[in-house]
């Protein structure tokens, strides 16, 4: 019965919040529905009816496609070699060690990668390097924290083992702790893959290269045919990652 | 590491030389130069910029205006949901599976006519959902110019797409049984739904419509960055501004304001007794 009572009041608070903030935002939906707004969406929405399937813009948009998983790919595999870095310092490791590591791993983390990238097109400049750097801070926050718990996870007996006899710690990471624990870091980091080759088609839109970029720069130039075209590249490469992510993920996913 | 203890080193070197192989183009194409972080100008220009992070930008004004768009942020959130829920519960219940007459008579197998209404539908979540919500910000903000309305819009509409077929999946993953009873029993659908699935599914569906509002928190501030309000479109103005105080203020206030929406549904889903 409590929890009755309790969802009734949650309930009165979530609608009261809402109606708040409808009032707050005086958001004017009438104007979209009925004359000139309506005409002028219509107007807009049409003009990306027709896309722009010309093989001049196409090999273009292919390149920018291109570009976008060139971009997912270098900013993941940089992020897992910062992150399994952030990992090995942070891993079990005395507090002075631990806690500026774990520190960094979280910073890096909290910051959206679309903010990242905006401060990289401001130190490095437009173009895909920005946003190729933006993913890689980015994601090392997130692998440097699924990196360590993965670590401190795997069982240390084995490397013990190589220590025990003499091995050097490069030994007994790669032959001890790595062979047990490798599908995880890999499994974390084509998992963030996935994510970084939708992100990388939209950090463009801030400036950091890739198709974001490109549909960035023909809606202001009111090109709507053409960022048509981009639209539906988009839409086509997360639609082909969802796809081949659930292939892969229900032929090697044990549970 | 090419030791010759190890029995694994040709296949190793092997595959190493492939993925090499591979990613050169992409490291061409990538442009990556980390080297341009510290390279004579831009070294300087965003050393000067980050210094300019400490003091946190704290006067009266500033501090108003980024009270007003957190409220905002957090309104453009709460709306745009609303709006998603109101989209995506209607939809849930034409395509899920669990309360088909046809599929009553046929052992769970929908027949084709309802087939008809339900495939386009998915279809048509498929691609709100598909297209990210940054780029239907843009797409709004060009139509209705700056401002919240665009934001709320494209968390609706993106969300309304993964509401619609998460809430599917829910009501067609609890124990069909009490509502093919009440179908078989003459029952309408919407008695079916509602005494059938609905207790049993009430608590994935909060539980998760909570964790989407979070997430839509997320986007909303990110998408302020294309103009559609909120504090993203403050940090991008104090951006553009170089002003390094500001954006660390907003930063922090971005971070601070997620961790406490993060405790917040944490909270909410305890006193409700559903999900961790």
């Amino acid at each position: 019965m409590t929890v009755r009572r309790a969802g009734l009041l949650w309930l009165g608070l979530a609608v009261l919040a809402t109606g708040w903030a409808f009032h707050y935002l005086a958001l004017d939906f009438g104007g979209l529905l009925t004359g000139a707004g309506r005409d002028a969406m219509r107007d807009y929405a049409r003009g990306f009816l027709q896309p722009d399937l010309s093989p001049a813009h196409l090999g273009r948009v292919g390149q920018a496609l291109l570009e976008t998983l060139a971009m997912s790919a270098m900013g993941t595999l940089l992020a897992v070699v910062l992150g399994l870095l952030l990992a090995l310092i942070a891993a079990g490791a005395p507090a002075w060690r631990a806690v500026p590591a774990r520190g960094l791993a979280n910073l890096l983390r909290a910051v959206p990668e679309l903010v990242w990238a905006a401060l990289m097109v401001l130190a490095v400049g437009l173009g895909p390097n920005a946003g190729t750097l933006a993913l890689a801070l980015h994601t090392t926050g997130v692998l440097g924290r699924l990196y360590t718990e993965a670590l401190e996870n795997t069982p240390a007996t084995a490397a013990e083992a190589i220590r025990a006899g003499g091995g050097g710690r490069l030994a007994a990471f790669c032959y001890g702790t790595l062979p047990g624990v490798w599908p995880q870091l890999l499994s974390y980091g084509l998992y963030r893959w996935e994510n970084n080759i939708r992100m990388a088609s939209i950090l463009g839109l801030v400036g950091a290269g890739g198709l974001g970029q490109m549909l960035h720069i023909h809606l202001s130039l009111f090109q709507e045919a053409r960022a048509s075209t981009v639209i539906l590249a988009m839409l086509g490469l997360v639609l082909l990652v969802d796809a081949l992510s659930q292939v892969l993920r229900l032929r090697w996913v044990r549970r | 590491m090419l030791s010759a203890n190890d029995p694994q080193r040709w296949p190793r070197l092997g595959w190493t030389l492939l993925a090499l192989a591979l990613l050169w183009p992409a490291l061409h194409l990538s442009e990556l130069n980390p080297a341009g972080l510290v390279a004579g100008d831009s070294a300087r220009a965003m050393a000067g910029f980050l210094a300019g992070f400490w003091p946190l930008a704290h006067d009266l004004a500033f501090l108003a205006l980024v009270g007003r768009a957190t409220l905002e942020t957090l309104a453009i959130a709460t709306v745009g949901m609303a709006l998603a829920v109101l989209l995506a519960a209607p939809a849930a219940l034409v395509i899920n599976r669990a309360l088909s007459l046809s599929a009553l008579a046929a052992e769970g197998r929908p027949g084709p006519w309802g087939g008809l209404v339900r495939w386009p539908l998915r279809g048509l979540l498929i691609v709100l959902r598909s297209i990210p919500e940054l780029v239907w910000a843009l797409l709004l903000v060009r139509a209705l110019g700056l401002g919240p309305t665009a934001g709320v819009l494209a968390i609706a509409i993106t969300y309304a797409g993964m509401l619609g077929k998460v809430y599917a999946e829910i009501l067609e993953s609890v124990g069909p049984a009490p509502a093919r009873a009440i179908l078989a029993a003459g029952g309408s659908r919407l008695a079916a739904f509602a005494y059938g699935l609905l207790p049993n599914a009430l608590g994935e569906l909060l539980s998760y419509t909570l964790y989407r509002w979070e997430c839509a928190l997320r986007a909303s501030v990110v998408m302020g960055f294309v103009g559609a309000g909120g504090l993203g479109q403050q940090v991008e103005l104090s951006l553009r501004m170089l002003a390094g105080g500001e954006v660390a203020t907003l930063l922090l206030v971005f971070v601070l304001l997620v961790t406490a929406v993060d405790g917040l549904s944490r909270i909410l889903r305890r006193s409700l007794g559903v999900g961790a």
